[in-house]
């Protein structure tokens, strides 16, 4: 199996309160059939066996659907591979002799707790903000009672495939989550279910998103070229028009 | 306050409310340029319709009308600006910088905008002076006479023509980014929208760009209108 | 001690009808005065959570992740199942039912089974109605699509993700508690103790990940729905922080651990690679309705491929061995997931296994490409053909994939009765984290509805028969037993660091991982598992001698939280072991060697089975084997819960 020698530029910092800083690692004879997370996992491996600390940084599922891996990697969050999240990063996707640097997703909505770990929670708070469709458990009309058109459905899927890994915010010069707010709104607001609650939605989740330090887009769409499932920013436009239309409403009612 | 103010306040207050309201004041600014750049290219028609034209802009409504459009895009500006750097001062604070900073798709213009818009803002304030104010000596008695005469005159100084062509340039970049944008914020795109919008966008900057550039191109490298106005 | 189950009388039809009628009602204004803790955020502790705050209750939720929305249920792909028959095929609840006890291999709890597909249809109304976007037929109704082991359509879908959409959905539903206040959220925390009050379960000890702080919390009751073990065997489709911790450490107060043995391996999972694998990926089982199952007939054929001198299209068709078509004809590729994981295992075993490691046989979808075309591959397909490309650098499309099983689900757990509270009074085990109702195997698209209906349907009805016997806010955490609890839990932390050895977590874990694997996996006999009961006190032995764990107990500290982890794993794994001893026969997710059809057996010459095929022994084993914990070097306690079959008759799984 061929083995590559690469050289890492990591960002690593004690915690919040401390100042962080680029450390060089090699790392040498690394598998191309392993992973990216798995690199890392060897170099740590390393790390600890010399007596340091190894690297942390957030991962879960390796399947690129928890979307808890949240890396940047020289420059891209997730790598400048398309549609992928960082854990299905492979090595093969590497030469020898590469410099490869790494760094957490930088937002001030999204602060470093160690290394290349971030918190996130801006997001969490976001959803409970107006991201939901109210509906006490047990109250729920037969699911055959209301017909969703196909393409509304579609529409809404692919939204709603959004994993909430924050890799749009990474990517965004302005650090804005918009690409993240519109395919949360977007999912329910394509809905009939979410139609209720469409305008108050809309409007607590971007107020949220604002108060949460995000910046404002600027319609650059780094974002979409980012996302690891591939959203496409037309919900920002969407986002956009309900949110026009809710303040007109909510002015005049 | 009433409910009303208070709604407005907030969409005011929003991220998205402010880049709404650059958006529709960009609109108009984008709309104004469109007839700007009708009117001057009478220039080509000869003196007659041009300045026939001056004139029916200064009688409109017993010359009220021009300054009414003045006032109008003068606030256009204002507010384009001030939430622009508003936004702009929020996004240069919203994000540390990567020690290994990458782009991927955004567009050189759409990167440039708070620069193509500030050159824009001294070009306007340089072309308002030079043919609006008429800080030229020179150029004030003959726009007097005939404003024809004038542009074809300021236009044969080869400094004045390049700092026009740059400035050109930065709209044209600015509109290639901008217009496509008004549509986004709007929320016009959509999957289906999304190509002819960006054709629409890239087709219009260039108009624009080419429409303008063809006056001071044309009289200083061709040296058009010059045998009449010496 | 006989265990009691709790099932309520009367016919099994009308028992969850008749319990919810008689059970205690808590009113409103008291509801509000009882507080519950959640540990998990996954579909059945997020969907608790969410609703019992609902209710009135105070919530505290805890989760490991950053977030609850990242619980592992985020990871399935398949779908949910509901016997809502919107097909008409002649669905019913029975009929799921049965599905159900028949696909676990008649080893569950008829009255819980029945109640799952009571209120499986009103899972999908839920789901539905928070927005869930399910698959759709174009006149904008919903879709359908069949799964292993039943033969009506009544599998809700949502393309690849339907564990992500579900979780989402309920995620959502508890960020708007949490907003409203009915839920506390407590992200990064890790629940490290129960602590247990005059013999109830009454708080938790946690440690937050981030700062490293130790606290308690109290409660009037504490409901775990932390998911399944499989990452006992270091290499699973378990998320890398899927643990046993919370579940072991309520095992060692008290409650006790029932089918451990009961473990799924899927079969359609991508090989191991090499030895820094930290994951196995899962492949959808979908892909064996078109792909062919094969191995090399020879060795020599075998061993080429393996080593790079032979290719996949190298070997002429006779010397392929399709073997799942030849041993199962009329089920083929498609037979249920136990049976193929094990009939690739017996390949390799011989030496046939075509991955670089010897582990591997090809799926092969070169008879469907000519067939269909490679157009109607892909657009059945192609997301999963891209995800494979991705992880392996091969492309299915012209070279076939290889596959190997790996371990996916746990149907053993903590032991429930029928209210879902364990042995232990006021401990309450959802989900995957209990044993209740999948028996010794566990169906495709049972798992999500077995979470979901243990969150939004079943614990809020009957956490009040405890709670209502309850004074709220009778034991808060100035009960000295807390400050016990939560000394054990620092000294333990202490005793962590300070080994102070030579080895990283992870080499422990993957030796323990190897060993279970080998000797408690796909097929399990006396003697490797009392070698493995031999072994994992070594293991243990050196673990505790020569860990080493950098940094500080203050703090975020990965190598800690692992450590803390695999030493429960490590325990966890003797209990298993015995489990899989004591079962002295074959059944699901459980294969003891000595336990098969041979040629001998009468059922197997008048052909109802084959030979190798698993056998089980009811007049011996029809009973949930729940372990009671005892002092290291002691094995644990057997206590037993007779199954009884009121409605179905167990019988012979056939899929010949």
């Amino acid at each position: 199996m061929p083995l590559l020698n690469l050289t890492l530029k990591v960002w690593r910092q004690e915690n919040a309160n401390t100042e962080g800083r680029i450390e060089t690692y090699e790392a040498k004879e690394i598998p191309t059939s392993a992973s990216f997370l798995e690199m890392i996992d060897i170099v740590n491996e390393r790390i600890i066996k010399e007596g340091g600390e190894p690297i942390h940084f957030d991962h879960d599922c390796r399947e690129g659907i928890c979307g808890m891996c949240s890396m940047t990697i020289n420059g891209v969050p997730h790598s400048k591979e398309r549609g992928i999240t960082t854990c299905q990063l492979h090595m093969r996707k590497f030469s020898d002799g590469d410099t490869i640097w790494i760094e957490p997703f930088r937002a001030n909505a999204f602060p470093v707790v160690k290394d290349l770990v971030t918190d996130r929670s801006s997001f969490d708070r976001i959803i409970g903000a107006g991201g939901y469709i109210s509906v006490r458990t047990g109250s729920a009309p037969d699911a055959h009672a209301i017909q969703i058109p196909k393409p509304d459905a579609d529409a809404a899927f692919d939204a709603a495939a959004c994993i909430g890994c924050g890799a749009c915010v990474a990517a965004c010069k302005n650090a804005s989550a918009m690409l993240f707010v519109s395919a949360k709104a977007s999912h329910l607001n394509h809905l009939p279910q979410g139609q209720a609650e469409k305008d108050q939605r809309v409007l607590g989740m971007v107020k949220q998103m604002d108060q949460e330090g995000f910046g404002n887009c600027t319609n650059q769409f780094e974002c979409e070229a980012v996302c690891p499932k591939e959203i496409s920013a037309d919900h920002i436009a969407k986002l956009n028009r309900d949110y026009l239309t809710a303040s007109a409403r909510s002015s005049v009612s | 306050m009433s409910a009303t103010s208070c709604s407005l306040c907030a969409f005011v207050k929003s991220s998205i409310g402010r880049k709404i309201i650059v958006a529709l004041t960009g609109l108009a600014l984008v709309l104004f340029l469109a007839s700007h750049l009708a009117g001057n290219l009478l220039v080509f028609a000869g003196q007659e319709a041009f300045d026939e034209y001056a004139a029916f802009l200064h009688n409109l409504l017993h010359g009220a009308g021009v300054w009414i459009a003045r006032l109008g895009l003068l606030t256009c500006f204002i507010v384009h600006i001030w939430f622009t750097i508003l936004l702009t001062k929020e996004n240069k604070t919203a994000r540390p910088k990567y020690a290994h900073e990458a782009t991927v798709q955004a567009p050189r213009s759409s990167r440039l905008m708070i620069w193509s818009g500030l050159t824009i803002l001294a070009f306007i304030i340089f072309h308002i002076l030079h043919f609006t104010v008429r800080t030229d000596a020179e150029l004030a008695k003959l726009g007097a006479e005939s404003p024809w005469k004038m542009v074809i005159l300021a236009f044969q100084n080869p400094l004045v023509v390049i700092f026009y062509l740059i400035s050109m340039t930065l709209l044209c970049s600015h509109l290639g980014h901008g217009v496509a944008s008004i549509f986004q914020t709007l929320g016009l795109r959509s999957k289906k929208t999304a190509g002819p919008i960006k054709l629409i966008s890239k087709a219009y900057a260039l108009i624009i760009y080419l429409g303008f550039i063809s006056i001071p191109l044309a009289i200083l490298l061709f040296g058009f209108g010059c045998e009449t106005c010496k | 001690m006989n265990l009691d189950s709790k099932v309520p009388k009367g016919p099994l039809a009308d028992k969850w009808k008749s319990h919810k009628m008689d059970s205690k009602l808590i009113n409103p204004a008291n509801k509000r005065k009882f507080k519950i803790i959640v540990v998990g955020s996954g579909l059945a502790g997020g969907s608790a959570a969410a609703t019992l705050s609902e209710l009135g209750y105070q919530v505290d939720c805890f989760c490991y992740q950053d977030s609850p929305r990242r619980a592992h249920s985020i990871a399935a792909q398949g779908g949910i199942n509901a016997a809502k028959n919107y097909q008409n095929d002649g669905d019913s609840v029975h009929r799921l039912f049965y599905d159900t006890i028949k696909g676990g291999d008649f080893r569950s709890r008829e009255a819980n089974v029945h109640r799952l597909a009571e209120v499986s249809t009103e899972i999908i109304d839920q789901c539905v109605a928070q927005g869930v976007p399910f698959a759709r037929e174009y006149g904008g109704l919903l879709d359908n699509r069949s799964f292993g082991g039943a033969q009506v359509k009544r599998t809700f879908y949502a393309r690849g993700q339907t564990g992500q959409q579900l979780l989402i959905g309920c995620y959502q539903a508890l960020e708007k508690e949490i907003a409203k206040g009915g839920v506390t959220m407590h992200p990064r925390t890790e629940m490290l103790d129960l602590v247990v009050v005059d013999g109830q379960a009454k708080g938790i000890v946690v440690r937050n990940l981030v700062t490293g702080k130790v606290s308690s919390h109290a409660a009037d009751a504490v409901i775990l729905a932390t998911g399944g073990y499989g990452n006992v065997f270091y290499l699973s489709t378990n998320a890398m922080g899927c643990n046993v911790m919370a579940a072991f450490r309520a095992h060692k107060r008290g409650a006790y651990m029932a089918n451990p043995c009961y473990t799924q391996i899927h079969p359609t999972c991508i090989p191991v690679s090499g030895d820094y694998q930290s994951k196995l990926t899962l492949m959808s089982e979908s892909l064996r309705n078109d792909g062919r199952i094969w191995v090399p007939k020879s060795k020599e054929d075998a061993a080429a491929i393996r080593e790079g001198k032979k290719s996949a299209t190298d070997i002429p068709e006779d010397e392929r061995d399709y073997y799942l078509e030849r041993k199962y004809p009329s089920f083929g590729n498609l037979c249920p997931r136990d049976i193929a994981s094990r009939a690739a295992k017996e390949c390799c075993d011989e030496g046939r296994g075509v991955a670089s490691t010897g582990l591997g046989v090809f799926l092969d979808f070169a008879d469907a490409i000519a067939r269909d075309g490679e157009d109607a591959i892909r657009a059945r397909y192609g997301n999963l053909f891209q995800m494979y490309e991705k992880i392996s650098g091969d492309d299915p499309y012209t070279q076939p994939m290889q596959i190997y099983p790996a371990v996916h689900y746990t149907m053993g757990g903590l032991w429930v009765d029928y209210n879902l509270m364990s042995n232990l009074p006021g401990l309450h085990v959802l989900g995957e984290a209990n044993f209740s109702d999948h028996g010794a195997n566990r169906l495709g698209a049972s798992a999500l509805m077995q979470g979901l209906a243990d969150g939004y349907f079943v614990i809020p009805s009957t956490i009040a028969v405890y709670l209502a016997k309850q004074t709220p806010g009778s034991v808060t955490t100035d009960h000295p037993e807390f400050k016990k609890t939560e000394n054990t839990v620092k000294d333990r932390l202490k005793s962590l660091m300070e080994i102070k050895g030579n080895k990283s977590v992870d080499t422990f874990h993957r030796e323990l991982g190897l060993l279970i694997w080998d000797k408690c996996g796909m097929a399990r006999d006396k003697e490797g598992l009392q070698h493995a009961l031999k072994r994992i006190p070594e293991i243990r032995q050196e673990f505790w001698t020569n860990l080493r764990i950098p940094g500080s107990a203050n703090g975020l500290n990965v190598e800690l939280e692992k450590a803390g982890r695999v030493a429960d794993f490590i325990d966890f794994a003797e209990v298993l072991c015995h489990d899989a001893l004591n079962r002295e026969e074959s059944c699901g997710g459980h294969f003891r060697s000595e336990h098969q059809f041979t040629e001998a057996d009468t059922e197997v010459q008048d052909g109802t089975t084959q030979a190798g095929e698993a056998k089980r022994h009811d007049d011996q084993y029809q009973y949930v084997a729940a372990w009671e914990h005892t002092e290291p070097g002691t094995p644990p306690i057997l206590h037993k819960e007779e199954l009884i079959y009121e409605e179905v008759q167990p019988s012979i799984r056939s899929y010949k």
